[in-house]
């Protein structure tokens, strides 16, 4: 049989490597601005972070919709402004204006070395599990937090099961060999 | 000012670790009326496994806090170890009452993020499925509603007509949940021969049932009595917790993603939304059963409008060739091969796209590395979100009252704890 991998050329190779965004990235708030697939996302410093969301609020930006974190250990095509320093971790808010439908979303990089960033749940209350569940599942802590305590894993769980070099558990399966084979 | 300031009890989570609570047992102050119990996990209106620890006074709810976690299975974590085209797999089993609303916004996402144009047909047949979907899911939440509440026959007939829709599915998909139906690029299957006669059948048994639902619950002065006025929650505190859905609704703000941002094709059918008025247990009822009605408007306008043409994209990146083209083409056998072991490959970014399911605002936030398995895959499920209203609707009220609270929020715990 002939090789068949070489008839698959037609599949084009989409990987691109990251690129720096150029360096004139438009700001809003003094915080640097980025279109992702048609979703406008601002990447505030983890320091400027509780504060934007508190100026949001006054724009109309009032339903925090989703927060969670993201580990990107390992991989190599993210995307970021110049001016962002990147992070092992990240955080990632979903803002939503009901009065005038539109989105937003912000992105903070959380260092591997110290993950701590100001809690939001004293501005958005909506946001105390999803903080709780974000620290669960990466370690990230949230200053400030009114309610610090594991919200899916037991208490006691050692480790952060969505982090990149917490491994799959699993049992080797074991395959008995077939007598007369 | 903060959203904060929106909630009129601040202090309806009940925060408190077991020790301190075993601690506080243990001083007997004749003076403190109140004690501490526990509800769950294992409680047959608890939907689920749904724990709730209750500090009580006499008969009064004073602060509560749901604990959950019981159901969590990693799915999240499944996901990044799953190619994008086996995901919906994963991802249909959080909310088992309305699967395919999870297949969608994961599909939702994938297609942004490759930014592939869809078929009209595609987008048509999923609209369909997914508003049978709501009314099957509504039906489920009508049986469970009903039973917690003490109408117990409730719970059989909400069955019975759930599984007139759950046996076209199966008809269409090959299964009555956890289809795998809706994938990226299209729907697995086109519509079965005679589709159109089984929808309409579908749809001429329902009003009259409804109408009987009517009368067994809605204008009955025991159920009313039971629900009116209890669980109230403001639209402020809602948006503030960031609840949405029937429960946002059911305040009086109409809020609906198929309005308001709409996707798939919700801008060219013709719906109302249906809101509340007081925020209450029976807004929240009258919202869902009405609901039905609102999805079998939608469901009969794609019997009408449903266009002809490919189920899924032509882009041979996502779609395997057809059956037949395997048998004469080495390069088809290969191609199709390569999708179902590999997978196909998704560029780099990240996406988040947003549904209506029948619990909410249904999201997927997805971040792709390039490869053919997703870097992060996250589901913003509405009952886990929807169920930090629960302290604050409990508060002052009845214990009794609290199952009726706990069924109107509507909980699918796969979904809570994914």
């Amino acid at each position: 049989m002939s090789e068949p991998t070489a008839s698959l050329e037609e599949t084009p190779e989409t990987v691109e490597l990251s690129e720096e965004l150029n360096n004139n990235a438009e700001q809003l708030h003094g915080v640097p601005v980025t279109d992702s697939r048609g979703q406008l996302v601002l990447h505030p410093s983890a320091g400027s972070y509780h504060d934007l969301i508190e100026l949001l609020v006054e724009e109309g930006y009032d339903v925090c919709i989703d927060l969670c974190g993201a580990d990107y250990l390992g991989n190599g095509t993210r995307v970021l402004p110049a001016s962002v320093e990147p992070e092992r971790f990240e955080l990632i808010v979903n803002l939503l204006d009901v009065r005038t439908p539109r989105r937003l979303r912000i992105r903070v990089q959380v260092p591997e070395s110290e993950p701590m960033v100001a809690t939001i749940s004293g501005i958005h209350p909506g946001a105390e599990a999803m903080e709780r569940e974000a620290s669960d599942m990466f370690g990230l802590c949230f200053e400030g937090h009114p309610d610090p305590t594991p919200i899916l894993l037991p208490d006691g769980w050692e480790g952060h099961p969505l982090r990149k070099d917490f491994a799959i558990g699993s049992i080797p399966v074991q395959f008995k060999a077939v007598e007369g084979r | 000012m903060t959203t904060l300031d929106h909630l009129r009890n601040r202090d309806a989570v009940l925060r408190m670790s077991e020790v301190e609570a075993e601690e506080r047992a243990a001083v007997v102050d004749p003076d403190d009326e109140r004690m501490i119990i526990n509800m769950g996990p294992q409680h047959p209106s608890t939907h689920g496994v749904l724990r709730v620890t209750m500090e009580l006074e006499g008969e009064t709810v004073l602060r509560s806090k749901p604990i959950i976690g019981y159901l969590h299975t990693g799915m999240e974590k499944t996901a990044e170890d799953l190619t994008f085209l086996q995901g919906p797999t994963n991802v249909t089993r959080m909310d088992y009452a309305s699967p395919l609303f999870n297949e969608l916004t994961f599909s939702l996402a994938v297609e942004a993020l490759m930014e592939i144009e869809l078929p009209d047909r595609a987008t048509w047949i999923r609209m369909l499925m997914c508003e049978l979907n709501r009314m099957s899911s509504h039906l489920l939440f009508l049986a469970t509603n009903g039973m917690d509440l003490g109408a117990v026959g409730m719970m059989i007939y909400g069955w019975r007509e759930r599984e007139e829709i759950l046996r076209f599915f199966e008809k269409v998909t090959g299964l009555r949940m956890n289809h795998n139906y809706i994938r990226p690029g299209g729907v697995a299957a086109d519509l079965p021969d005679g589709w159109r006669d089984d929808v309409r059948s579908i749809l001429k048994i329902l009003p009259e049932r409804l109408d009987q639902f009517d009368v067994l619950m809605t204008g009955q002065p025991i159920w009313r009595e039971r629900t009116q006025g209890v669980g109230v929650i403001t639209t402020e505190e809602a948006l503030a917790l960031g609840a949405t859905g029937p429960i946002l609704r059911s305040t009086g703000f109409a809020w609906d993603l198929r309005r308001a941002m709409p996707y798939l094709a919700y801008d060219q059918v013709e719906f109302d939304i249906v809101v509340g008025t007081y925020g209450d247990t029976f807004d929240r009822y009258a919202i869902r059963l009405n609901e039905i009605r609102e999805s079998m408007r939608i469901v009969e306008q794609c019997l009408d409008l449903m266009p002809e043409g490919p189920y899924r994209t032509q882009d041979r990146k996502v779609t395997p060739p057809p059956r037949a083209r395997i048998d004469e083409s080495m390069e088809a056998l290969i191609h199709h091969f390569k999708i179902f072991t590999e997978g196909f490959k998704v560029p780099p970014g990240e996406v988040y796209t947003a549904v209506e399911s029948p619990r909410g605002e249904l999201g997927c936030y997805l971040v792709s590395d390039g490869g053919a398995k997703p870097q992060r895959m996250h589901i913003r499920a509405p009952s886990f979100v929807n169920l930090q209203t629960l302290p604050h609707m409990m508060y002052g009220g009845l214990l009794a009252d609290a199952i009726a609270v706990i069924s109107s929020i509507d909980p699918i715990m796969g979904e809570v704890d994914r």
